[in-house]
């Protein structure tokens, strides 16, 4: 026979369970960034650029005819350098390694960077060959960021190279 | 003393005194602190349950994903959103009652020697729980799906191998197609049932295993998640948008409490902390550990096959082979990297019967460093040494009270490794050899140190288990005493109260006809 104070004791330590489950399964309430802040994520998946060497005549003298292209591409790719600006100055700057044994992988970044909500002058410079100086891509916009707002800055051949993605809306 | 030890050592006081405490409300069967293991199995068939009704309504497409599951919520509030609430809270549930039984086994030290397979059997399940959780929230695709699934790819890419690519697949609003929900929904079925089979390797060798808790403990756990279920219900956030972040969300801190952690430290510390807390499991059992004991042993002479010591073995260390020397006969044998070094055998055991006549008692099966030959000389001394009126035979358990504190002129006491090694011949021995009543400690129920010593007991006691206390012997003159380690003054005023209750019996009543052995070479 259970007593009366037993079975008040088990009522209570279940509701205390239940009650601890029912306000830890979604309290306190996290806030990951603070509610004026807007999210730029730099985020990029790319194969650097070979870096391609011009035969000499003699070297494409030595080779059999039927080998003689005239440049010389090693399987590896280039490292690729990015540089971020914000309002001309510099944000981050990061190196992307090819990946692989060979170094003939993608190479990738992923950054995310808080900015306060506001207007700002953003430049995304990229050069995925680096045996040639300064950038090849260069994406330069103002933009403005309202809170909790994400703009992804990406790259496909496909769009047009660099490009920023704010929304569903694309910037080329 | 060690700094391992200590902890452990204060960790095993706090379970015991909170155990002790339940108890009170409970009992011992229905304390949910006692069964941990077989709480977590229902409320993971709870999770199977519920998700297979959920799994059937769900519209595996993009668009159609969240909508499906606000449906079931608002619009079948009755069932699915019951069923939905129930599916959330018995997996925080099942994460807490894991982690105490995770704790409570390393606090009772019971993770090294014979529970080596399953301390390292379970320690995987737990990546496979919060793999199946994590999973389980971005299926409802919502604004806390969103932060979930961003914040868990954003740690995965700290790890070289996947270097900054998995986070790509949440950057944008068209980052995501119907494939990756398809996807998830096989994760978060193949991983629970990883987990099923893994649970299963992980009680593989314990006999009997307490596969679900009592009805009145399921009934009580269920009827929690149903009125917080109707209380609060589990609803969804508004649809994920990967063009904005999530600056509020309602986390569940039971299992996405990685994410908060990330952000605090970093992606390397919780590797770091996750990598090294389960290399910190595994290796556990391997630090140094007090010896083993001697483990039981069969003499062929004695054993006649009747297997009650293989039914009896709580893990499953006896089996059952042809005898060597009698054709058509059985012989117990012990595999050593299981065995307990419990006793229980002993004490199951027919030979086990302190009326043979043999000047050295030799059974079946025995344990080296305590056989029944020995305890039946300290028995036999001790009924000697026995004076006053009421006299008692108190055997102990070396788990749980100590009995020594109790001897007396009127009092003897034995204690032995576990309560479940006492044969119950040896308790009509002490009622015929002059003893007028005989007590038994133990455990409390649920916290036998040898999972079923008690159990076991108790069940030759009232004749329910082979071997059976004889008829001829009164249940008046026993009396079980289930009692924690460091509950002696219980212990005390049991046996006092014991004795007065005999007492007041008077001295002819039930008394079981006197016996005195003869000993023959």
């Amino acid at each position: 026979m259970v007593k009366p104070v037993a079975i008040i004791g088990q009522i209570v330590l279940y509701g205390a369970f239940a009650a601890f489950i029912g306000y830890f399964s979604t309290n306190p309430i996290y806030r990951q960034i603070p509610d004026d802040v807007a999210l730029v994520k730099l985020s990029m998946s790319h194969l650097g650029s070979r870096e391609c060497r011009k035969r000499s005549a003699e070297e494409l003298a030595k080779l059999p005819p039927n080998m003689r292209a005239p440049l010389d591409c090693p399987r590896g790719r280039s490292d690729t350098r990015i540089v971020l600006e914000l309002d001309d100055k510099p944000l981050y700057e990061v190196i992307m390694k090819p990946t692989g044994l060979s170094r003939d992988g993608v190479g990738t970044v992923y950054k995310r960077f808080e900015l306060k909500s506001g207007s700002y002058k953003l430049a995304v410079k990229m050069n995925d060959n680096l045996v040639n100086p300064g950038f090849n891509f260069v994406k330069e916009a103002q933009i403005t960021l309202k809170p909790a707002e994400i703009l992804v800055i990406d790259f496909n051949p496909d769009r047009g190279g660099l490009f920023f993605q704010q929304g569903r809306a694309t910037q080329h | 003393m060690s700094l391992h030890a200590a902890l452990r050592g204060g960790a095993h006081s706090v379970f015991e005194r909170s155990e002790n405490l339940l108890d009170a409300f409970f009992g011992g069967a229905d304390n949910p602190l006692r069964h941990l293991g077989a709480l977590g199995l229902f409320f993971l068939w709870i999770l199977v349950a519920s998700g297979l009704y959920l799994y059937t309504v769900l519209d595996t497409s993009i668009e159609g994903v969240y909508g499906s599951i606000s449906w079931l919520t608002q619009e079948q509030w009755y069932l699915g959103g019951v069923l939905r609430s129930l599916h959330r809270y018995a997996s925080d549930a099942f994460v807490i009652v894991m982690f105490l039984h995770l704790l409570r086994e390393w606090a009772y030290g019971r993770y090294h020697g014979f529970r080596l397979y399953s301390w390292v059997t379970g320690v995987p399940l737990i990546w496979l729980v919060f793999i199946s959780g994590i999973g389980g929230y971005w299926i409802v695709w919502d604004r806390l799906a969103q932060f979930s699934a961003v914040a868990t790819t954003e740690l995965l890419d700290w790890l070289p191998i996947f270097d900054g690519v998995t986070a790509r697949n949440f950057l944008a609003p068209d980052s995501i197609n119907d494939r990756f929900f398809t996807v998830l929904v096989f994760i978060h079925i193949g991983v629970p049932l990883m987990l099923i089979l893994g649970l299963w390797a992980h009680v593989n060798r314990i006999s009997r295993v307490d596969y679900l808790p009592t009805r009145r403990v399921m009934l009580a756990t269920l009827g929690a998640f149903l009125l917080l279920a109707a209380i609060k219900p589990a609803v969804s956030d508004a649809p994920a948008d990967l063009s904005l972040a999530v600056n509020d969300a309602r986390l569940d801190w039971f299992i996405l409490f990685l994410h908060p952690l990330t952000d605090l430290t970093s992606a390397g510390a919780v590797w770091t902390l996750i990598f090294g807390a389960t290399i910190l499991l595994f290796a556990l059992p391997f630090l140094p550990h007090p010896g083993r004991q001697p483990i039981a042993v069969v003499d062929a002479q004695n054993c006649n096959g009747c297997s009650r010591c293989h039914a009896d073995c709580p893990y499953e260390a006896i089996v059952m082979a042809p005898h060597p020397e009698k054709r058509a006969h059985k012989i117990a044998v012990v595999d050593a990297d299981l065995c307990a070094a419990c006793g229980i055998c002993a004490g199951s055991c027919p030979s086990s019967t302190p009326f043979r006549s043999q000047q050295r008692l030799v059974t079946g099966i025995d344990m080296p460093q305590l056989p029944v030959d020995a305890l039946r000389r300290q028995l036999e001394a001790r009924l000697a040494e026995l004076s006053g009126g009421t006299r008692l035979v108190v055997f102990g358990c070396d788990r749980s009270a100590d009995v020594g504190a109790l001897a007396a002129p009127d009092t003897a006491t034995l204690s032995l490794i576990c309560a479940g090694m006492l044969p119950p011949s040896f308790v009509e021995y002490a009622l015929r050899s002059g003893a007028d009543g005989v007590v038994v400690a133990g455990c409390r129920d649920g916290g036998c140190e040898f999972r079923l010593g008690m159990e076991w007991t108790r069940e030759r006691l009232t004749r329910r288990r082979e071997p059976q206390l004889r008829q001829l012997v009164p249940l008046e003159r026993i009396e079980v005493v289930p009692v924690a380690r460091g509950e002696g003054r219980k212990l005390a005023a049991a046996v006092a109260e014991f004795r007065t209750r005999l007492e007041s019996q008077g001295e002819v009543a039930n008394r079981p006809p006197a016996y005195t052995r003869r000993n023959h070479g």
